[in-house]
């Protein structure tokens, strides 16, 4: 098998990094940028980028993932990216007619050193850009950071260009919903809507990388948030910032920018973490959460309840983004899991602070790890196993090696569709993460129980 | 915003587009894309990472940000007869303070480890974008470690800037080239071969090396498909080099012939046609009457075993049209040649990498009417999709949601597909995917499709 040879010793490594968890910047702020309307993504550097990005999310999302690329040849990286990024420009509105291009640079470009907004300057004096259409950028060299931090980046460079403060407060919330899927977000629309919040969300790829299949090829489909709304996140009431890593940066300068409240939440995996999302809804908005809503917390509460023996003192390994494994380990506490291994591949401190915070009373024995790869996770359950793995796709063969349960969660899922539709967020997605948990957990019962316990009824 | 049948063709790009039959000068091409385009293509370090990467004894390191390990960890079903070690992803992941003050002791220190930890045969150092930009020895580094380890550490000049994914395969034969001639040719008999250019996808390498092995033809090494270490070592003791994917080992298989004598040719395992004319061509080239009627005889036994259900399915899908969008052109002459075999018109061919004669030779393979196109982008192909009606479209992994999304079947002949396509059992395979897709029930769903089957409908009723 492919991983036969990690072995059981850990040895510190300063120099390398064996199967990673995480990616570069840039995919991320493309994401980000599919979350506008009418948005084309743009990626400043050579062809491969901008091929591997879409190609990615394209195995993710099962989608078509639009964006261009400012095709840097040897010339480009001695004499600088300008002239292409000129040229780009001008064929990106004469062609595909974008309201808005989002350029995000690679680490070549940043490392040549080019200038993105005296370029975009430029280019508009030279009528490459068009009256009336917006470019914005992100700085994401793949050398720092990871993906997380490419979309958080993006987000950001969204409320820095297009944000507007007019002075009228309009009683809206803002919702920055953190790296997570399509189905996600349309989740959180739809628990604000069932709450009775108006709320502008950005990004927003839900109808973006979910769309319907009519028999038409959109370019630009309908989903997104649209470029009024981000405008008018400046006068709302105030900002959720969902995950610390994706929004931690937007909304606090949504907030220095144009004085809107930031709070600045986890994502909503689980029961305690979507009462406070709905909470804030509540009290920012100042009303009272409708029974519809109660009920469905308590259909949750239900079912975990009828459950709770089969999760009890189970061990689990977590890997992924950090919001998603802090969000995470927070609804396997509540289901009285045992998360001994939580790593990300992402750096920050934040993550081994809140995720000490969380574990060291109910699972003091828990190992706990930024800036880590799934080589060194794969270790850890060799020394010690586990009773459930939940990773991204990457984890796979981990769990084969290791013949262990497994449950695909995060960024990216390449072996799996269903995820774009099914939510992980609020009350419903608590509900659909728990029932993919049990399964494997019993499917694995079933398949390894001796014949007088192969039971019918569980 | 346009909707893909009305957009505007690129001015710069028209030049790229021809249909079949008709006149107009030579189709441009070989050039970079054009900047602001959605390009369907990839960089220098791409190229090289997918002709390399299935040598599965070897250790294989990205040197560079972590982005272009993560985006080729595992990707392709590149299959593997023994060693797995090749699926892992390795990288430096260089950081802000590597790209200051260089990456190279990291390197040097990753690869140390790596080489005492796992003992692979070889070592093959991928240089990306920015380690072109910060100007890390990785040659240097390369020799330092093979000196103190004993095994040879190739370093691949594949900084994604320095051209297009073309230049990728070259900086891939290159550093194939330092392996070749350093082992003992001396058990390799007179018919003896290497296949060049099959990357065993789907186990594809394995068909094909069996069907010469039957008619008693030695396979030396497979480059680099289930690829090992010491059999392209000794792999210049062949008498003939086979290269499928033209593009990728061209390069390779010339400078073996000028180094070592060996010649090569051109051959396309794909279709029933281009495997038979693969087979006997080898037999001929060894002047064997012998081997001629082997060849002969497994054609004949491998193609009745196919036949029935080909016809079967051809009555199904005769007259139907297809979109054919592929790296290389000769996959695409390949593809034109295997659609007509199961009753199939090619009504829009397009590659990557083409060049004017192989796109003038799809001028003349193609009906009249068909667009011919090069270095295409997702707009383009969905305009030219509906333009043709076609119902089925041959592409990779960014094409197959739009085909889908136009409610038209598709079929994966690039490196992600998880079905064997080459040889007589992959005609047979390729047959059942188109049939499948083709015939979907899931498109008389599709609003535009929808209509028609309709219409079809109250035909068959009056």
């Amino acid at each position: 098998m492919m991983l036969d040879g990690t072995t059981a010793e850990v040895a510190n490594r300063s120099a390398l990094r064996i199967n990673p968890a995480k990616t570069c910047q840039p995919i991320g702020a493309m994401y980000a940028s599919l979350g506008i309307q009418g948005c084309m993504p743009h990626s400043h550097g050579s062809q491969g980028c901008c091929a591997y990005h879409r190609s990615h999310l394209t195995r993710h999302f099962k989608e078509p993932v639009m964006a261009t690329t400012s095709s840097f040849t040897e010339g480009a990286s001695v004499f600088g990216g300008m002239a292409n990024l000129n040229q780009a420009l001008k064929n990106i509105f004469t062609i595909y007619n974008p309201d808005i291009v989002a350029v995000h640079t690679t680490c070549l470009s940043e490392v040549i050193g080019d200038d993105i907004p005296s370029i975009v300057a430029k280019a508009r004096e030279s009528g490459a850009v068009p009256e009336g259409k917006i470019v914005i950028h992100a700085n994401t060299p793949s050398f720092v950071g990871s993906h997380v931090t490419g979309f958080a980046n993006m987000v950001s460079a969204m409320v820095n260009y297009l944000s507007e403060s007019t002075g009228e407060t309009k009683n809206q919330i803002n919702v920055l919903p953190g790296y997570v899927e399509p189905a996600d977000m349309r989740e959180l629309k739809r628990l604000a809507a069932a709450v009775g919040v108006d709320i502008v969300m950005f990004p927003d790829t839900s109808g973006v990388l979910d769309g319907p299949l009519t028999g038409e090829y959109e370019l630009f489909p309908r989903g997104g948030a649209t470029v009024e709304q981000i405008k008018s996140s400046g006068d709302n009431i105030a900002t959720l910032g969902l995950g610390h890593f994706a929004s931690h940066i937007a909304a606090a300068t949504l907030e220095s920018k144009c004085n809107v409240p930031a709070a600045f939440l986890e994502l909503p995996i689980g029961v305690t973490a979507t009462d406070r999302f709905v909470d804030a809804l509540r009290s920012y908005a100042d009303v009272e959460v409708p029974e519809a809503v109660e009920n469905e917390r308590g259909r949750l509460v239900d079912l975990m309840s009828d459950l709770h023996q089969y999760f009890h003192g189970k061990r689990v390994a977590v890997s992924g983004d950090p919001d998603h494994v802090i969000a995470l380990t927070q609804l396997l506490l509540e289901l009285e899991m045992k998360p001994v291994y939580a790593i990300t591949g992402s750096t920050g401190n934040q993550f081994e602070k809140r995720m000490h915070e969380l574990l060291d009373g109910p699972v003091p024995e828990a190992k706990i790890k930024q800036n880590a790869d799934l080589f060194e996770l794969h270790q850890w359950m060799k020394n010690e196993p586990v009773d459930l793995l939940i990773t991204n796709t990457y984890g796979k063969h981990i769990a084969r090696t290791e013949d262990v349960p497994f449950v695909r969660f995060g960024f990216p899922i390449l072996d799996r569709a269903a995820h774009r539709y099914y939510p992980t967020l609020g009350y419903a997605g608590a509900i659909n993460l728990i029932n993919q948990i049990l399964n494997v957990i019993l499917d694995r019962k079933d398949r390894d129980c001796p014949e007088a316990w192969y039971e019918l009824v569980q | 915003m346009p909707a893909s049948t009305d957009i505007a063709i690129l001015p710069d790009r028209a030049a790229s587009i021809v249909e079949a039959g008709s006149a107009g000068g030579p189709v441009k091409c070989g050039k970079g894309s054009v900047a602001g385009s959605v390009s369907q293509r990839a960089c220098v370090f791409c190229g090289s990472r997918v002709v390399l990467y299935p040598i599965t004894d070897a250790l294989h390191i990205v040197h560079g940000p972590i982005g272009c390990a993560a985006y080729t960890w595992d990707i392709r079903g590149a299959q593997s007869s023994g060693p797995q070690l090749f699926r892992n992803a390795f990288s430096t992941d260089l950081q802000e303070l590597d790209v200051i003050y260089g990456g190279e002791q990291k390197l040097e220190h990753a690869l140390l480890d790596l080489i005492a930890q796992h003992g692979p045969k070889a070592a093959f150092v991928y240089s990306t974008c920015i380690v072109g930009l910060i100007g890390d020895d990785v040659k240097a580094i390369c020799k330092r470690v093979a000196a103190a380890t004993n095994i040879p550490v190739l370093s691949v000049a594949s900084e994604g800037f320095k051209g297009t994914k073309k230049d990728g395969y070259r900086a891939a034969c290159e550093a194939v080239q330092h392996l070749v001639g350093t082992g003992d040719t001396s058990d390799i008999g007179p018919h003896s071969i290497n296949l060049m250019g099959d990357f065993n996808i789907a186990g594809e390498s394995w068909v094909i090396r069996d069907y010469f092995e039957r008619i008693g033809i030695q396979v030396v090494a497979t480059i680099t498909g289930d690829g090992r270490v010491d059999a392209i070592r000794r792999c210049h003791g062949a008498k003939l080099n086979l290269v499928q994917c033209s593009g990728s080992m061209t390069h390779l298989a010339k400078s073996m012939e000028q180094d070592y004598g060996v010649p090569f040719k051109r051959v396309s395992f794909f279709g029933i046609e281009d495997m038979a004319a693969a087979l006997y061509e080898t037999a001929r080239f060894f002047d064997s009457p012998e081997l001629l009627d082997k060849a002969r005889a497994l054609v004949a036994e491998e193609v009745a075993k196919i036949m029935p259900q080909l016809s079967a399915w051809r009555a199904d899908l005769n007259g139907r049209k297809a979109a054919v969008y592929v790296g290389g052109a000769f996959k695409a002459f390949s593809l034109v040649r295997a659609l007509r075999t199961i009753g199939m018109t090619t009504a829009v061919v397009g590659t990557q990498t083409g060049d004017a004669e192989d796109y003038d030779q799809l001028r003349e393979m193609c009906d009249p009417g068909t667009i011919i196109v090069d270095d295409s982008n997702p707009l383009e192909l969905a305009k030219f999709c509906l333009a043709q009606d076609v119902d089925l479209f041959i592409g990779g992994v960014k094409e197959r949601p739009i085909a889908y999304k136009l409610g038209i079947g598709f079929c994966d002949h690039n490196h992600e597909r998880k079905e064997c396509l080459a040889g007589f059992v992959g005609m047979l395979n390729f047959a059942r995917e188109v049939h499948a897709t083709v015939t979907s029930p899931v498109w008389n769903y599709v609003p535009r499709r929808a209509g028609a089957a309709h219409l079809e409908l109250e035909e068959a009723r009056s």
